[in-house]
């Protein structure tokens, strides 16, 4: 029987010593660098890579998750858990915080998700802590602006990314030099697939939250897709929840991301899921699909 | 699994994004969510086809105006390798986006329109994969289904090219010619029925079969000094290792360095990659070297092997450059220059001369050098860099210019 590694190969290593060389310039060139970390599976990659980066020193920056109040509770504890294994400082700060400030206003109506309201939270972070850089783990295969995004990308003092003024990049130089205000946004894995990241969870034995797998799950279907029933989600009277088993192949809020049917209960299967899938990963990101140009729109507002 | 880097070229309206959507559609790489986006944005456009252009112009701007303004990165895998793609902008006013998207390719597709013929463009982007050092251009002449097919078009082209072709290319580079239509998929990934007379492989066939030999873990050992890691944890209280990715060459455990600009001397005990201890690593790895002696090394400092010959250590020296901002670079003005991940500040004393990109000829005595020009230029370093011919070793070759207040990049340079 063909496996796994036959239909796609190993993982490229040259990826990781790619990414490995981007973060240790960061921690070279940079104050306060931070991880923004959101408990998927792209941000625990990061944390793995950073851990190699720096072996057998510990990670020379905090992780820090933006908490919207409707995360999974599974991703919370796997944060928590993540922290302590690789001994991470983890800062967390609350979008409902922002919220009782005054600072962001929730949204309303039966797509309403705080999606957008986190931006405000992090850039209130990223002065909290005088931030100069912050790593995310997001991917150029993802999304058609992220597509034009640079490793190194910097924004002014108010978050916002101008296309038009990216640096041109070279080589493999990193060019980290910003005025006071400005900050720069990190992507060291920018070149890799989602299946890359997989293969890589794959090889490397790593552990991931466990909605990532095959569960019993209450839920809802709204345009043709699976959503998670919670408090947070503001239903219509026709929207009756019932039980599904499946899994999430994106980790977002409970708001704005989808599930998929699936009885994938291993890495294998969910490799395999993927490879057949009919739907790109961002397709179950209800977040994505306001516009054609959402993600660019939102990137201008300061979103990572 | 190896990676291939590939970067297309080009005028505007050669095409360039059609036939990257046009070899993810026949590779399987596109979702049916994402072609049916591309039927219903094709169709708002008022278009009777599928808009293939519209997987890559991500940005509201090229949407708007229809064409590409920046570099995007676009992956596909087959089962023999992986792929990147950077697909580049055409108009002249982007060519640093160009540049910045080329600069990593092993590959450069340059793309021909045959009812344009070659265009200043096909000079330029033909000079810039030289400078760059490219080792395989496949000059693609699109559009085919629009002169009905005929070889002698085809030919035409690649007679009218002949001649710049052989000014610019260097020792090892493949130069090869494919007629291509991006439109009706011809060449790309299976023969095109309609041009029985090429007898070539298609496009996908030559990327496939593309045997890129890494000279440069065969170059001289160069190692930059990215970070030194000192964990004074109680398990590793003594631990200091120097952590960086191998530019060129090999190294082994035992091996006799030397450090610059230092000159001191030691050997390797470890080669280390996060828990795993290796015999030897060559160029492309990232991993962390520790000494056997306590020598005084800083981030910025190379390991090099004392056996080998070694970088001289430049700080009057000559570059080819490419000047990549608005503002001009002019003779006398201080800037910032990084080698690798060494930074420092530079000054330009004189610009030797300008390349016409058309015509291959130098002009001397000019006074600046304009956003996307290239030319030669003599400068001083306020503290040396250990740095290579570009030629004979790119990887520790090029740098960049940085403006001092603007912190911008505003140019890239090749050590000569």
């Amino acid at each position: 029987m063909q496996t796994i590694q036959d239909k796609i190969g190993h993982f490229p290593r040259q990826l990781e010593d790619e990414s490995i060389y981007i973060l240790r310039e960061v921690a070279a060139q940079f104050e306060r660098p931070a991880l923004l970390f959101s408990g998927g599976k792209d941000s625990i990659t990061l944390v793995r890579l950073a851990q190699k980066a720096f072996f057998p020193g510990k990670i020379p920056f905090p992780l820090v998750h933006i908490d919207t109040g409707h995360n999974f509770p599974e991703t919370i504890e796997f944060r928590d858990w993540l922290a302590k294994e690789t001994g991470a400082e983890l800062i967390v700060r609350y979008v409902q915080d922002s919220i009782n400030q005054g600072k962001a206003t929730e949204e309303s109506g039966k797509y309403a998700s705080r999606n957008v309201l986190q931006t405000v939270t992090l850039l209130d972070t990223i002065e909290e802590f005088k931030f100069d850089a912050c790593i995310g783990g997001a991917r150029r295969d993802e999304e058609k602006a992220r597509a034009k995004e640079r490793i190194f990308s910097v924004r002014d003092d108010f978050g916002q990314w101008d296309a038009k003024r990216q640096r041109p990049e070279l080589f493999d130089m990193l060019n980290g030099r910003i005025a006071v205000g400005e900050n720069v946004r990190v992507f060291p894995i920018s070149n890799w697939t989602e299946l890359d990241v997989w293969n890589y969870i794959k090889e490397e034995k790593m552990e991931i939250p466990s909605i990532y797998y095959s569960h019993q799950r209450q839920v809802i279907e709204r345009d043709g897709m699976l959503w998670a029933d919670s408090e947070y989600l503001n239903k219509e009277a026709d929207e009756i929840p019932f039980e599904a088993t499946v899994r999430f192949r994106t980790v977002g809020d409970m708001t704005c991301t989808a599930a998929v049917a699936s009885d994938a209960t291993d890495i294998d299967v969910i490799i395999e899921e993927i490879l057949s899938a009919e739907i790109s990963e961002r397709g179950a990101r209800i977040d994505d699909k306001r516009s054609e140009a959402a993600m660019e729109k939102r990137k201008q507002q300061g979103y990572f | 699994m190896d990676i291939l880097r590939i970067a297309t070229a080009g005028s505007v309206d050669d095409g360039k994004s059609t036939l990257i959507g046009r070899l993810l559609y026949e590779t399987n790489s596109i979702t049916k969510d994402k072609i049916e986006a591309l039927e219903s944005a094709s169709k708002r456009k008022g278009l009777d086809f599928l808009d293939l252009s519209l997987l890559t112009d991500g940005l509201i701007a090229e949407r708007e105006q229809g064409i590409t303004i920046d570099v995007a990165h676009i992956y596909f895998s087959t089962p023999t390798r992986k792929y990147i793609i950077a697909d580049t902008p055409g108009h002249v006013e982007y060519t640093r986006n160009m540049v910045t998207g080329a600069s990593n390719a092993k590959v450069s597709l340059i793309l021909v329109d045959a009812r344009q013929g070659v265009v200043e463009q096909t000079a330029r982007h033909l000079s810039i994969a030289a400078m760059l050092r490219i080792p395989k251009v496949i000059i693609c002449v699109n559009k085919m289904d629009l002169v009905q097919y005929q070889e002698s078009t085809f030919n035409a082209i690649k007679d009218s090219l002949a001649e710049l072709v052989a000014q610019t290319t260097f020792d090892g580079q493949e130069i090869s010619f494919l007629p291509i239509s991006s439109l009706y998929g011809q060449n790309i990934t299976v023969n095109a029925s309609e041009m029985p007379w090429f007898k070539g492989n298609t496009l996908l066939g030559e990327l496939e079969a593309f045997e890129y030999a890494s000279t440069l873990a065969h170059a001289p050992a160069r190692f930059p000094v990215q970070f030194v890691v000192r964990p004074m944890t109680e398990a590793y209280h003594d631990f200091r290792g120097y952590a960086g990715k191998i530019s060129s060459g090999t190294f082994k455990v035992g091996d006799a360095i030397r450090v610059l600009p230092t000159g001191q001397e030691s050997t390797i005990a470890t080669i280390e990659k996060f828990d795993t201890k290796l015999s030897q690593a060559i160029a492309g790895d990232s991993v962390t070297i520790t000494l056997t002696t306590d020598v005084d090394i800083s981030r910025g400092n190379t390991l090099v092997l004392a056996s080998e010959v070694q970088p001289p250590q430049l700080k009057d020296f000559s570059a080819q450059v490419c000047w990549l901002d608005h503002t001009a670079l002019s003779p006398g003005k201080t800037y910032l220059l990084q080698h690798g991940i060494n930074t420092t500040k530079a000054k330009i004393s004189q610009i030797t001369e300008r390349l016409d990109v058309a015509t291959q000829r130098a002009t001397e005595g000019v006074s600046s050098l304009q956003l996307n020009e290239i030319g030669t230029i003599a400068l001083r370093t306020a503290q040396p860099i250990s740095a290579d011919q570009y030629a004979a070793n790119p990887a520790n070759g090029a740098f960049i210019l940085i403006d001092e207040f603007s912190n911008s990049t505003v140019g890239v340079g090749f050590v000569k």
